[in-house]
């Protein structure tokens, strides 16, 4: 919907398809000059962390994988992770190792799910994956195929793909035997290969020029690339251990949507995979580099239309990381540790596939939760998203509101964003004055 | 012509309509036999209804959400719940048993944005449903199921026993009698395959009462097994805390816990 008059336009579009929850976009434009670009968050609250007071430490996993159908996984793990740290439980090294392949299965899917079915239509110009199919079937094959190998280790692993039933504080209900992982590894040789085939393939596609300034926050592990576990890294030099995320990001709450915006205490940052890949590059194993290098992709990239990419070369770090899992894999004497139950308080923060995601947790020496907060990736990535499209719409003013809503939609979806975990997303109105 | 399907997200995590991306060798099949007309999450194409068939994921939480519901349900042949969200109001429910707008300082410093209703209720408390399918989240069979039962025309086969048979079924052997471990199992909802007595965990009840349950007699079973009052109300109350027979069983576990 257009109004034009002379040298203004509002634009408004009633909804942004292929991100995971609604939003809108609302633009201001003045004089030629855009004024403002506010991203709308439609999702009604759920109030994850006011119920949460009152329950158990024990349900935190399942509860708030909930949050997000998507990324339950990284939900779990970084509850998991908090939880233990308040009580001062350390894990089992074997235990670890099945966390980080359990995340890599989610790592995959999630991956998978986005290049193929939510970003690459909008480089070749489809309206979905299914419109892709019918040209190129036997890409979007493979795109669905690579996604159920992630599957596969989350079934294998969690008990089912969606809000998976096996993890708990402490560790696992129940260790996979050996053999059961077997097959697994059969499917991730393949995968490997298509993921290959994947970071060539989006490589080709052309990409805009975009700039993303501003610092790239990541976890960052000395001796991997770090996922469930590290101190968090920024391009500006922070380093900091979990604990001290309050101190250095803040959430404000806007009026215009019901996610609260991520603000570090030195303005807007990004998360994500492109934070991952210039923090961590050093830790990826060779045959990463070796893709990296061959498509063309140097050891920093700051164009997040370029994050899809990335996301290809993760999913291959991802295939290769579970295999070396399961390859050095001995079930573990016990699933889980003990975890009685400590007062205090404790942080955890993992990489979810659309980067950090911070829980903090403070519960009572029974076990019951009487604080809880949860930071999420869009809700951090949101301002700088807002940053990104001033630009990016301003350099865009000539195109006429069908092509520059799809170019904005395509651009906020480099970030992945989850608005059921920020909570809802797009719905463009420019307002052209 | 081939029947439109829509799917419509309400208040979730949008785990249930990802179980639609998930069926990853049924997906391009099932899109071929239908005219994919509205899903947000897979397609930006948006095609006007009437539509055959619409699959509702998600609980009504706003003034919006209900208005929406209702226009729904006009332009559908048939309108299918999918989900706890969908079907007993999901775990946002856990707002209907606080004060909603306490629940709100918790979480917002600015209160006076957020516009909520005091209560999350599933799309039946406001418009007919021709069929609801349980789980948090639902079973891919189960939906690939209730699609094609739509698609042809009949009903869809779904088992209305709990997950107990569904145990049997798998050759797990029970956890409550050989592991002494508390599971829902003998009043939830069959649908999911048993996953977790085959993890060594009990039931959890995501899928929601059985059709036919006796929790009140049940009930014993597990406080035998160890649970107190307080780990029953909590286990009733998640993720289908508003579904009839586990708020009820809720609400005695917790009449009992006051009583001592
Ligand atoms: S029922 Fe569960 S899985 Fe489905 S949308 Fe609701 S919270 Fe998500
Ligand atoms: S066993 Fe119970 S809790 Fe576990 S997945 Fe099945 S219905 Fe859900």
């Amino acid at each position: 919907m257009t109004h034009s008059n002379t040298g203004s336009r509002t634009l408004s579009v009633a909804s942004l398809a292929r991100v995971e929850g609604e939003g809108s976009m609302h633009v201001v434009v003045r004089d030629g000059s855009v004024q403002d670009v506010e991203l709308r968050i439609f999702e009604p609250p759920r109030f994850f962390e006011a119920f949460l007071r009152g329950r158990s430490y024990t349900e935190v996993p399942d509860i708030t994988a909930r949050i997000c159908g998507i990324c339950p996984v990284a939900y779990q793990m970084s509850a998991c992770q908090a939880i233990e740290d308040a009580c001062g439980v350390t894990i089992d090294a074997q235990v670890r190792a099945l966390r980080r392949l359990l995340y890599c299965g989610e790592w995959i899917e999630s991956h998978a799910l986005h290049i193929y079915l939510l970003h690459a239509p909008d480089f070749l110009g489809y309206e979905s994956s299914i419109e892709l199919a019918r040209d190129h079937r036997d890409i979007v094959e493979r795109g669905l195929q690579l996604k159920k190998v992630g599957n596969d280790i989350l079934n294998v692993l969690g008990g089912r793909a969606i809000h998976p039933v096996n993890v708990r504080v402490g560790g696992f209900y129940k260790a996979p035997a050996v053999a059961d992982l077997a097959p697994v590894a059969e499917r991730l040789r393949w995968a490997r290969d298509a993921a290959i085939d994947t970071a060539r393939w989006v490589a080709t596609f052309e990409f805009p020029d975009l700039m993303l300034d501003g610092d790239l926050v990541a976890l960052h592990h000395d001796r991997e690339y770090a996922i469930n576990d590290g101190r968090i890294a920024s391009t500006s030099g922070l380093d900091i251990t979990v604990s001290k995320f309050p101190e250095h990001f803040g959430e404000e709450h806007v009026a215009h949507s019901t996610a609260l915006h991520g603000r570090a205490r030195a303005g807007a940052f990004t998360v994500g995979p492109l934070a991952r890949y210039n923090l961590n590059f050093d830790q990826l194993p060779t045959i990463v580099k070796q893709v990296a290098a061959d498509v063309g992709l140097g050891r920093t990239c700051r164009n997040p239309f370029k994050s899809i990419i990335v996301r290809a070369l993760e999913v291959v770090f991802a295939c290769d990381e579970a295999l070396r899992i399961i390859d050095a894999y001995e079930p573990p004497a016990r699933p889980s540790s003990d975890m009685p139950p400590r007062g205090g308080t404790g942080h955890g923060c993992t990489e979810a596939p659309r980067g950090l995601l911070y829980h903090r947790y403070t519960i009572d020496a029974e076990g019951i939760i009487s604080d809880a907060v949860i930071v999420p990736p869009t809700a951090q990535n949101q301002p700088s998203i807002e940053h990104g499209l001033h630009k990016f719409v301003q350099d865009r003013l000539h195109m006429d509101d069908l092509e520059l809503t799809r170019q904005c939609e395509q651009a906020i979806r480099n970030y992945d964003p989850c608005i059921s975990c920020a909570t809802h997303f797009l719905d463009l109105s420019v307002d052209r004055g | 012509m081939q029947p439109k399907l829509a799917v419509w997200k309400f208040s979730s995590c949008d785990g249930c309509q990802l179980t639609l991306l998930d069926c990853e060798d049924e997906l391009l099949e099932v899109a071929g036999q239908v005219e994919i007309a509205y899903f947000l999450e897979a397609s930006r194409a948006v095609v006007a209804g009437p539509y055959d068939l619409s699959i509702v994921e998600g609980s009504i939480t706003t003034a919006d959400d209900v208005e929406r519901i209702r226009e729904v349900r006009r332009m559908s042949r048939h309108v299918v719940s999918i989900g706890a969200c969908a079907t007993a109001g999901g775990i946002q429910a856990l707002r209907n048993f606080a004060d909603v707008r306490e629940f709100t300082s918790v979480v917002y410093a600015h209160p006076e944005y957020i516009h909520t209703l005091d209560r999350s209720t599933p799309p039946s408390a406001h418009i007919d449903i021709d069929f609801e399918l349980h789980g948090c989240p639902i079973d891919k069979g189960q939906l690939l199921e209730v699609i094609t039962a739509f698609l042809h025309g009949r009903r869809p086969q779904i088992a209305s026993h709990s997950v107990c048979v569904e145990c049997k079924r798998r050759g797990t052997v029970c956890v409550m009698v050989s592991k002494g471990i508390p599971c829902l199992g003998p009043v939830t909802h069959a649908g999911c395959g048993a996953i977790c007595p085959a993890f060594n965990r009990g039931c959890y009840g995501c899928f929601g009462p059985a059709d036919t349950t006796n929790i009140p007699a049940f009930v014993g079973a597990l406080s035998a097994a160890g649970m107190s009052d307080f780990d029953l109300v909590r286990v009733f109350r998640t993720f289908n805390a508003e579904a009839p027979a586990f708020r009820e069983a809720s609400m005695a576990a917790e009449a009992a816990e006051d009583r001592r």
